[in-house]
């Protein structure tokens, strides 16, 4: 699946053929993908198929890989292999590595390229050619309202990886897709306390913002957040996604009267206008009597990675870190066991990424030997608010209403020195407590969805 | 005033990396008639010669440092720089704060091989052919380059951070007789535009100055007159596109500071320099290296707020917007010669 094809012929083929796989989602309910038991892709036999949908190719490939070891872990630990990870600390008892329901874990892998056409074929070919029971992974939000949509009408489940637009819980919700990784609301949540706390409320912000789904509701989130707690927005600059140097989009930003730049980026994108930022001086530069201050709303490890000493001292959020339970307590347990599992099998310790994607195949597989079905609406119905713990993130909540996951939030700081030997990348400032990121379902930022019915797909 | 004056310095270094790109391209189809779509990749090879270097420069050998413990809770292994047990800390940190600088003189030689390796191994065969096969070839070629990087090197940009000495900015305004942090300019980025000054100066030195270049410039007017005075021109095209392979590694091994490279870089450069060339003019060096600064800054011009404001999305399309008007304009482009793909 990461072939490529640039003949004018085979483009116009392809297009044709994703064409009609959108123009025509009636095919995925059709008896070919039916089965006896009345759902699409019913295991038979000793052995059940997972999905794994990931970057393999193209800019975010590294973090598809991080999700890959994770989710070859997850099988590993359902199927008893290993030393069980999560599994010993997961408040739900019903994995006991004979797999899920008793049958061994296979799986499939597909390659998002992080493009929402190449993920949707290939999470076709999984459901349609291996017959995978459920779908998981991905690094982008475009992509996994893309593969939740078709999820939705093929009737199999839908376990995003990262995504944290509001819309794939929103707007673009879907009753067969579900979302353990936070969101952009809840960044600005968590974060705009600690900004105000570490700042001041007298503040006048300057966003950049990636010129896309993802980037517009986290200018929003972190605007409305920030501006609740008495900053001004001077102004919110749209960057196209395939900006690679963003020196013209920051050089002006001293001159705005700002005193914070607000770099909603993720990727590359934020690699390089954080770069570009510190280039510009920005970290030491004063402004309206205070010293300049850069925010980054959505860490991740390998942009941190990226962008090495450049994130000294940077603020932002995560779904998850490494270091929680070592340095937060046992609220947080569950983080050393997947660690170490992670760390000595695979030698450095788990990105959030990974994390969400194991997290998201435990919590699948609970469901269904819960639910003590396959069919995909029996294992709505058990993950519809479904309270866990265990798993790294402390007490969760799978909200019925939108299939989102409530838990507390990670605000870290760039490290003085990151190391990239010892991933020591960022320090932990808090983790803000699940009630201070609650919204109701019907919230504005995540309106104008609805879940709808689940699809069985038959 | 002011912010005119920032964005023509950013347009200065923006346009230093689309003009070293475009000079190498115009240097091949001007003396070997090829369109090489792999032209970016030389530049995104050439950012990973930096990147090749440092990591040489910092291979290490392992201690373990048993008052640490690693994220497993072993004692943690500290990679010690064999740079430091040869020359000690301070001169070892200094050789490797200096890896991107001396990567130009690692990458010169390799550029040159990669560019003849390349040229003789598979571009000869596509002199004669149409330029659509010329182009599938040279991008599918692209590809494979940068599928190879990242193989080797993973798809995450990797921090190749310039020598202390020239990180951070300075006030530009203020030697200007502006107030304080109106015009903040990164010291890197100067050391770019000046480089590529330098780069340019040169290659035209050598068109202009020596008998080779003489020699390669009436190659490029007539080639079959020159061939016919028993000149070997195949040769003297052969170690121009060597020398265009060196130009666009060294823009790639010098912008390595300024954003991390990652595998992709080349693609990202090249479809705009494509864009300058056609606007400078098929085949004319002058024409590439004044489209490259003059679309630069133009882009960085675009990207400003008030200009978004006032032209939603033209920061996405002015480089296009620009050449369709100058084509309309001027066909040629800006500096084109007549004959210029107009068989």
């Amino acid at each position: 699946m990461t072939r490529s094809s640039f003949t004018r012929r085979g483009l116009l083929k392809t297009g044709a053929g994703v064409g009609a796989g959108l123009a025509l989602p009636t095919i995925f309910t059709g008896a070919s993908w039916a089965q006896t038991s009345g759902f699409t892709n019913a295991p038979e036999g000793d052995t059940v198929t997972l999905g794994f949908n990931v970057p393999q190719s193209g800019p975010y490939a590294d973090e598809g890989a991080d999700e890959l070891r994770a989710y070859m872990l997850a099988v590993e630990h359902l199927n008893g292999e290993g030393d069980g990870g999560m599994i010993d600390t997961f408040t739900s008892k019903t994995l006991d590595g004979t797999g899920i329901m008793g049958k061994k874990v296979e799986y499939v892998t597909g390659d998002t390229q992080t493009k929402s056409d190449a993920a949707r074929a290939s999470a076709r070919s999984m459901i349609e050619k291996d017959g995978a029971i459920m779908i998981t992974g991905g690094s982008s939000s475009g992509v996994a309202v893309a593969v939740q949509a078709l999820c939705q009408e093929a009737g199999v489940i839908f376990m995003a990886g990262l995504t944290h637009s509001n819309d794939t819980t929103g707007k673009d919700r879907k009753a067969n897709g579900f979302r353990h990784f936070f969101n952009s609301y809840m960044s600005g949540a968590a974060l705009a306390p600690i900004l105000a706390n570490e700042y001041g409320t007298d503040r006048r912000a300057y966003h950049l913002t990636a010129d896309y789904n993802w980037g517009y509701t986290t200018e929003e989130a972190i605007r409305t957040s920030t501006e609740a707690m008495g900053w001004e927005t001077v102004n919110a600059v749209k960057t196209p996604l395939t900006q690679t140097d963003f020196s013209s989009y920051i050089a002006p930003v001293l001159q705005s009267g700002a005193d914070v730049l607000v770099l909603n980026h993720y990727g590359g994108n934020m690699v390089n206008s954080l770069t570009n930022a510190v280039q510009f001086g920005l970290r030491e530069a004063e402004a309206n009597g205070k010293q300049f201050q850069i925010v980054v709303p959505l860490y991740s490890e390998l942009m941190a990675l990226g962008a090495g000493e450049n994130i000294a001292g940077i603020i932002g959020s995560q779904n998850w870190d490494w270091k929680l339970e070592n340095q937060l307590g046992s609220r947080y347990v569950g983080t050393n066991a997947f660690t170490q599992s992670f760390g000595k099998k695979y030698g450095f310790p788990p990105s959030q990424a990974a994390h969400t994607c194991y997290v998201q195949t435990l919590l699948y597989a609970d469901a269904v030997n819960r639910a003590g079905s396959f069919a995909p609406c029996a294992v709505v119905e058990a993950l519809e608010g479904f309270e866990f713990d265990g798993l790294g993130n402390g007490p969760t909540l799978y909200r019925a209403e939108d299939h989102q996951c409530f838990k507390d939030v990670v605000v870290v700081r760039g490290a003085a020195n990151p190391d990239a030997q010892t991933r020591e990348l960022v320090d932990i400032i808090e983790a803000t407590p699940v009630e201070q990121v609650t919204y109701p379902h019907d919230h504005p930022q995540f309106a104008g969805g609805e879940l709808g019915s689940c699809n069985n797909g038959a | 005033m002011d912010a005119i004056i920032l964005q023509i310095l950013n347009g200065l270094d923006k346009g230093s990396a689309y003009a070293l790109i475009a000079l190498g391209l115009t240097l091949i189809f001007g003396t070997l008639g090829v369109v090489n779509f792999a032209h970016g990749a030389l530049f995104m090879i050439g950012a990973f010669c930096a990147v090749t270097l440092s990591r040489i420069l910092t291979l290490s050998h392992t201690v373990v440092d048993d008052s640490r413990t690693d994220f497993l809770g072993n004692p943690l292994k500290v990679e010690v720089p064999y740079v430091y047990d040869w020359f000690g800390q301070a001169a070892g940190d200094t050789i490797i704060d200096w890896a991107v600088p001396l990567s130009i003189l690692f990458a010169i030689p390799i550029m040159a091989l990669v560019g003849l390796a390349m040229e003789r191994g598979l571009i000869k065969h596509f002199y004669k052919r149409p330029h659509a096969d010329q182009i599938l070839v040279t991008f599918g070629l692209a590809i494979v380059l940068q599928e190879i990087i990242k193989y080797f090197y993973g798809a995450n940009p990797i921090p190749t951070p310039a020598p202390d000495a020239f990180r951070g900015s300075f006030d530009f305004g203020v030697l200007l007789g502006f107030d304080p942090n109106t015009i903040i300019y990164p010291f890197w980025r100067l050391v770019y535009f000046a480089f590529a000054m330098v780069i340019i100066a040169a290659v035209f030195a050598f068109l202009q100055f020596t008998t080779f270049g003489m020699v390669v410039r009436a190659g490029m007017a007539d080639r079959e007159t020159v061939g016919l005075l028993g000149i070997n021109i195949d040769r003297r095209f052969t170690v121009m596109f060597a020398i265009a392979a060196v130009v666009a590694g060294l823009a790639g091994v010098m912008y390595t500071p300024i954003n991390s490279p990652n595998y992709h870089m080349g693609m990202d450069f090249l479809v705009l320099s494509f864009v300058v060339v056609v606007v400078g003019g098929m085949g004319s060096l002058p024409g590439a290296v004044l489209a490259g600064f003059l679309l630069g800054i133009l882009e960085s011009f675009a990207s400003m707020a008030a200009v978004i404001d006032l032209i939603p999305g033209i920061n996405q399309v002015i480089i296009y917007l620009v050449a369709i008007v100058i084509l309309l304009t001027r066909p040629r482009g800006l500096m084109g010669r007549k004959g210029v793909m107009e068989d």
